[in-house]
């Protein structure tokens, strides 16, 4: 790093007025020029940091303590005026959410210009104009007098998300901060915002900080990732720490090359993501993250941390230039030659040790190189019941419509019994619908639906209480699935009454088992779903499926509103019910996800099927070219 | 009116997919834009047929609150014949009068009969004074205007102001005096307040303003606006809490929003933010509050204006009501509820006018 | 695409006990907590505390008056407008009836036919709002377009019309008074049962295949009751009001009995020489108006927040 950093925070405190810190003891530096990417889960007070660098606390939080420098001038210190000039000018920010962000009364030419207005006073007339047409043009977007009239609404997602990018770089700032701002597009998308995102900073000389949850999004962009837990910075270093070259997740102590991330939830992290590029078992990391007014004494890790001691809990670790620029936070970092207690699916995980971590875990069976032709994986489901014959759920030629728009046509799809079916797509691709339509919500829909060779009716008030309750449909959103007045043992005991005529007793002795089984433990059962976690929530609800004794669980994203390490954890549960005989169909937009665990894909884009056939197949050698730029995009290149 | 071209990126929109917006529904749920209530013009039909919508939907409202109106009268347990000549009519011109008043014909087709006078502005005669009703309550109509203009600019204006002063001291001291006074005096009855009034102001405490507010006929009520005051006063005490309340906490949702938070973000000063962002966002609700209270001012407006004896709509109506003068009692309860009906309608139209989300008519 | 915990504010606040507004942050944070519900978690509240005491005070009043009155309502005991004497605290009416009297004995018929009144909009427009969501086309739309229709009357023209229509008994005045408030219920019921029904956990309970009855008695009805029950508390405030008015404008209890609004009619003349014979029955009205809606606000916030923090 050169000698005079362009951003500099050191010891910054945010605390919430009502006492617990939201961020604790931070420090961080940033050459010019340089793109910081910022990771941690929710919770981890990443967003407060990157308000904080612009000296802004959200109401109810205050920054109390440390200092934040950008180019020398220091923020925190700076009156009121001074202050308002430094944010936009100096430092400038790109929020999460376009939808909201953007003045939904006001036209976009109007708020460039007013961008510039208070900026940059001295500019008239065309020079405006001008600009404008140039930060647009930067952006991404088209230039021209039309695009500036339109309002917010009147663009898509990306279109607005390259709207806050070009009022952030219009004033030409030193430093932009940047919030999750591809959280809410869909990866392509993500990939072509991150490519503007990457030039602008190039072409312009700007340093940012690239606040995000996925440590995936980072690694196209960043020269140097932060981890974030608990409000601390737990570890930093450069990009290559984190990933080999080839962008597979790094091992760790591998000779050659550089040393592998060495904080334990840094680990932990890596191993509950996904990856395009291998099928690897993705390992959830025990416990639950704190919560901001029950974060530990001492390292906030240290009750989810199999390397944890005495010290671990009384002391706060402070960083330590491990080597150059990696520091870590870590009474116990991990490094050298693996130890004994480091599972080794977390330290091979390179494309030659796939087999074995394939052999060694059993969550995910043998199913052979992934270059191998269908018919010998089917051979290789083994003496699985139902292998070789008619599909369990098969659906004809399904179209859709939502009124007069159009929204699946033709889609023709096989369930194999006992297999883990995944069906991609973007946002609008009608993969939901298509899980919608098997699951009998019914609506505007043409084609033939079968069940075991016998039809199935395509909504689901005509289907027989029989088959209701072997299909089973999982909400994507575990805060609108649970009734939110019931208690979670009458949420699963109202189905039990329903389909069996249990008694009040026996629905829930079998609730009971039901929670063991998705690995809740027993005294949730008199909880009501507010006093859940969201993986907990969403465990409950994919029990209230299985107390149905389903033969298959339709999963409409149901990992997609939850951090990657819960994910992870709702992911080894559903590899589990699959290995007991459920037929899974997984809806998700994340090929990490299918990677991790399909065992078959199907592909879907504006409404029709693109590709479909064996999970590793369809991923190492895709056949369509929309397929290839969705792997690309979720390798993080477009 | 802009007609919005298709984006031309090649990027897909991508709003949040959420379960319900993609897929198929269960049945029962409401298609978007199926009522055409203050919801606003949807898809991509464009305001211009949503305007028509609107008004049609308006039409058929006045056309049953006369429906209404007419089936509550001809139910009044009076017979309009002997109201007109008094208990000691002999049945036979009892029964000519009626011949002559067509009460001997079917329901509906007096009510066809009343429709067409209405239509043409022939409102019928006041049973009780023999009077043309139109010429009767013309006069009481520009009253009552009056009163309900003055009324609703003060309580506007003082809403506005007070609204956004407490939203830009929310949470202080002040802030809290306007909020609690105003959710005190939200619930207290507006005859109360006219006697308190009363009490305060023209009688027992300090009497400055008359009592009751005996206007001279003929001349502008205001030309005469020692009448006007405390009749006037009266309802801004009792509409102003209520709109207060709505600018406030809309302004506050404007003001703390992630607009706003962003152009903060962004350098913009806090005075533009508050000025270009907050308030235009902040004040498109209380064009819809403002509306709402229009039937409770006009039921309001009845009550006052009997307390003080103000000689407008509704003190005609409540007259009527005693004397059973039907006529009288049809016209006057049209044309409040009538006004309610086109108020609204005014209401919608601004609002949209006022949102670009809803003028431009598109997602 | 990553979902937002879209319409679930606690789940974004979920980390966040005391702030209102949060950006959002992503979901996690494991967290339990004890349940703490029941009456005394509203308590808490001091607007509550305040509304519920001010309320009870003037029920009491209302209820046990009539036991403490020293005089009948019609016994003339002193001289018409006559000042505050010992025996007559508050003085005399235009008749010469004890305004004390008068007062304690005219509050039960006013409390009384408010709280009947509410209730029986809020259990008509709380079935017909929710009927007419779940079946959904024509009927929701008839419905919608009836209340739309009643809203254009303004309350009190409305209550004047039937009350000349049908007469003026105590019961008449209860269920017109009842109609009048039934619009706004209808369309609260039937936008809160289309939200919750908008829910997936009412969605999975169709898939399910459960009875009718049970989706709306169970799932649907306990997540309504909460908004419904301040709407309660609202239209306890406008019947109070309604029901004075039309006493007041003469339409109420007839003459020879006690009755808040009427007292105040009566004794408007004599305002100059008697303001107690008005003046009392004002405070009593306005005070359980502002008991009833400084409650009902309070519980509404209470019961907002209680949705925010567990």
């Amino acid at each position: 790093m050169t000698a005079r950093p362009l951003l500099r925070v050191e010891g910054l405190r945010v605390a919430l007025d009502s006492g617990p810190d939201i961020v604790s003891g931070v420090d961080l530096t940033l050459a010019p020029g340089e793109i910081l990417g910022l990771v941690g889960e929710s919770g981890s007070g990443k967003t407060t940091l990157a308000t904080a660098i612009l000296g802004h606390a959200r109401p109810g939080a205050r920054i109390v303590a440390g200092s934040v420098s950008v180019n020398g001038v220091d923020i925190l210190g700076l009156p009121p005026r001074e202050l308002r000039r430094a944010r936009g000018k100096l430092v400038s920010y790109v929020a999460q959410d376009p939808a909201t962000a953007l003045n939904p009364a006001l036209r976009i030419g109007t708020q460039l210009a007013e961008m510039l207005a208070v900026h940059r006073p001295d500019l008239r007339g065309a020079a405006v104009a001008g600009e404008i047409d140039g930060a647009l043009r930067a952006a991404g977007l088209p230039p021209g007098e039309d695009f500036p009239r339109r309002y917010p609404h009147q663009l898509s997602g990306g279109q607005q998300q390259r709207v806050l990018i070009a009022l952030a770089f219009l004033p030409r700032p030193r430093l932009v901060v940047l919030d999750e701002p591809t959280t809410a597009l869909d990866v392509t998308t993500q990939a072509r915002v991150l490519a503007s995102v990457r030039g602008l900073c190039r072409d312009q000389g700007v340093a940012a900080v690239y606040v995000s949850h996925d440590l995936g999004v980072v690694r196209g962009l960043a020269d140097r990732v932060a981890v974030m837990y608990a409000g601390r910075v737990v570890e930093t270093a450069a990009l290559g720490t984190f990933f080999s070259p080839g962008h597979a997740p790094l091992a760790n102590g591998v000779p050659g090359r550089p040393a592998g991330p060495r904080h334990p939830y840094t680990h932990g992290l890596l191993a509950a993501s996904p990856d395009v590029d291998a099928r690897r078992t993705l390992r959830p990391i025990p416990g639950h993250a704190p919560h901001l007014g029950g974060r530990p004494a001492g390292c906030a890790f240290a009750p989810r941390c199999a390397h944890a001691t005495a010290i671990c809990e009384t002391e706060v670790p402070v960083p330590d230039v491990a080597g150059g620029e990696h520091q870590v936070a870590c009474h116990h970092p991990l490094g050298g030659p693996p130890g004994p207690e480091e599972p080794s699916a977390r330290e091979e995980a390179t494309e030659d040790a796939t087999e074995d971590v394939r052999r060694e875990n059993r969550p995910i069976p043998d199913r052979g190189p992934s270059t191998r032709a269908p018919e010998d994986t089917r051979r290789e489901e083994r003496s699985r019941p139902g292998a070789g014959r008619e599909p369990l759920l098969r659906a004809s030629r399904i179209s859709f419509s939502y009124g007069a728009r159009q929204v699946l046509h033709d889609v023709s799809l096989d369930l194999t019994e006992g297999a883990f079916h995944a069906l991609v797509g973007e946002s609008g691709s009608g993969k939901t619908t298509l899980a919608r339509v098997l699951s009998g919500f019914g609506g505007q829909v043409t084609g033939e639906l079968t069940h075991d060779g016998a039809p199935l009716a395509v909504s689901g008030a005509d289907r027989p209480a029989e088959l209701r309750r072997r299909l089973q449909y999982v909400f994507q959103n575990p805060y609108r699935a649970l009734n939110p007045r019931q208690t979670v043992a009458e949420i699963l005991g109202t189905p039990i009454r329903h389909f069996f005529g249990a008694s009040r007793d026996e629905a829930r002795q079998r609730a009971l088992d039901a929670l063991d089984r998705v690995a809740l433990r027993p005294e949730i059962a008199r909880r009501r779903p507010r006093e859940l976690s969201g993986g907990e929530r969403q465990r409950v609800a994919i029990a209230r499926s299985l107390v149905c004794e389903p033969r298959v669980l339709i999963c409409d994203e149901i990992t997609s509103a939850l951090d990657v390490s819960v994910q992870a954890a709702i992911l080894e549960l559903l590899t589990g019910l699959r290995r007991d005989g459920l037929t899974v169909l997984f809806v998700t937009h994340d090929l990490g996800v299918v990677r991790a665990v399909a065992d078959e894909v199907s592909v879907l884009r504006g409404g029709r099927l693109v590709e479909h056939g064996p999970a590793d197949a369809v991923l190492d050698a895709p056949g369509e070219t929309y397929t290839r730029s969705l792997i690309a995009a979720a390798r993080g290149r477009s | 009116m802009t007609v919005p071209t298709p984006a031309a990126s090649p990027e897909k929109a991508s709003g949040p997919q959420t379960a319900s917006g993609a897929g198929p529904g269960l049945e029962g749920r409401t298609a978007p834009g199926a009522g055409p209530g203050p919801g606003g013009p949807t898809a991509r039909a464009g305001w211009g047929r949503w305007l028509l919508r609107r008004m049609a939907y308006g039409v058929t409202a006045i056309w049953a609150t006369s429906a209404v109106v007419f089936a509550a009268t001809q139910a009044l347990p009076s017979d309009p014949a002997m109201a007109i000549l008094g208990r000691d009519a002999t049945p036979e011109s009892l029964a000519r009068l009626r011949l002559e008043l067509g009460l001997d014909r079917p329901l509906w087709q007096q009510y066809l009969t009343w429709l067409r006078g209405v239509l043409t502005g022939d409102l019928g005669r006041s049973l009780d004074s023999g009077t043309d009703v139109g010429t009767l309550l013309g006069g009481r109509l520009a009253n009552s205007l009056a009163l309900l203009v003055c009324a609703l600019t003060v309580a506007l204006a003082l809403a506005l102001a007070l609204g956004v002063f407490a939203a830009l001291r929310r949470g202080g001291p002040a802030d809290r005096l306007v909020t609690s006074a105003a959710v005190s005096l939200q619930a207290v009855p507006g005859f109360v307040v006219a006697i308190a009034l009363i009490i305060l102001l023209a009688t027992t405490v300090w009497p400055v303003f008359p009592a009751a507010s005996l206007l001279e006929p003929g001349i502008s009520p205001f030309a005469q606006p020692w009448y006007l005051v405390l009749p006037a006063l009266t309802l801004v005490v009792a509409e102003t809490p209520y709109l207060l309340r709505q600018v406030r906490s809309s302004v506050i949702d404007a003001l703390e929003s992630d607009y706003a938070t962003a152009a903060r973000l962004r350098g913009v000063p806090e005075r533009r933010v508050i000025w270009r962002h907050a308030l235009p966002n902040g004040l498109v609700p209380a064009v819809q509050a403002t509306a709402l209270t229009t039937s409770v001012l006009l039921g309001g407006s009845l009550v006052v204006e009997v307390a003080f004896s103000y000689p407008g709509l509704g003190g005609a109506l409540n007259a009527a009501v005693g004397a059973r003068d039907i006529p009288v009692i049809q016209a006057a309860a049209l044309l409040l509820a009538g006004g309610v009906v086109v108020v609204n309608l005014v209401a919608d139209l601004v609002t949209v006018l006022l949102t670009p989300r809803l003028r431009t008519g598109e997602r | 695409m990553r979902a937002r915990d879209d319409g679930t504010p606690h789940a974004a606040q979920e980390n966040l006990p005391d702030d209102g507004r949060v950006r959002q942050e992503r979901v996690s944070g494991d967290r339990v907590r004890g349940s703490l519900t029941g009456a005394h978690r509203f308590l808490r509240d001091r607007q509550v505390r305040a509304g519920a005491l001010v309320t009870a005070l003037v029920v009491l009043v209302a209820v046990l008056g009539p036991l403490a009155a020293p005089y009948a309502a019609d016994e003339l005991v002193g001289l018409a407008y006559g000042a505050p004497a010992p025996g007559a605290p508050l003085g005399y009416d235009y008749l010469g009836a004890d305004v004390l009297s008068r007062m304690l004995l005219g509050g039960r018929s006013i409390v009384l036919t408010t709280v009947c009144a509410a209730v029986l909009a809020l259990l008509a427009g709380g079935s017909i709002g929710m009927l007419a969501a779940w079946t959904g086309r024509f009927a929701d739309r008839a419905v919608l377009w009836c209340a739309d229709v009643l809203l254009a009357f303004p309350h009190l023209i409305l209550v004047l019309l039937a009350v000349a229509m049908l007469g003026r008994s105590r019961w008449l005045i209860v269920a017109t008074v009842a109609i009048t408030l039934l619009p706004g219920t209808v369309r609260l019921a039937r936008s809160l049962t289309l939200g919750v029904m908008g829910q997936e956990y009412v969605e999975a309970a169709r898939l399910m295949g459960y009875p009718r009855r049970r989706i709306l008695f169970r799932e649907i009805l306990p997540n309504i009751t909460t908004p419904l029950l301040v709407h309660l508390g609202a239209m306890l405030t406008w019947s109070a009001g309604l029901i004075a008015a039309m006493s007041f404008l003469g339409y109420g209890v007839a003459a020879p009995a006690a009755d808040w609004g009427l007292m105040i009619d009566e004794n408007r003349g004599g305002l100059r020489v008697q303001p107690w014979a008005v003046l009392g029955p004002v405070v009593l009205i306005a005070l359980f108006a502002l008991g009833v809606n400084t409650l009902a606000e309070g519980l509404g916030r209470a019961a907002a927040r209680a949705e925010e923090e567990p």
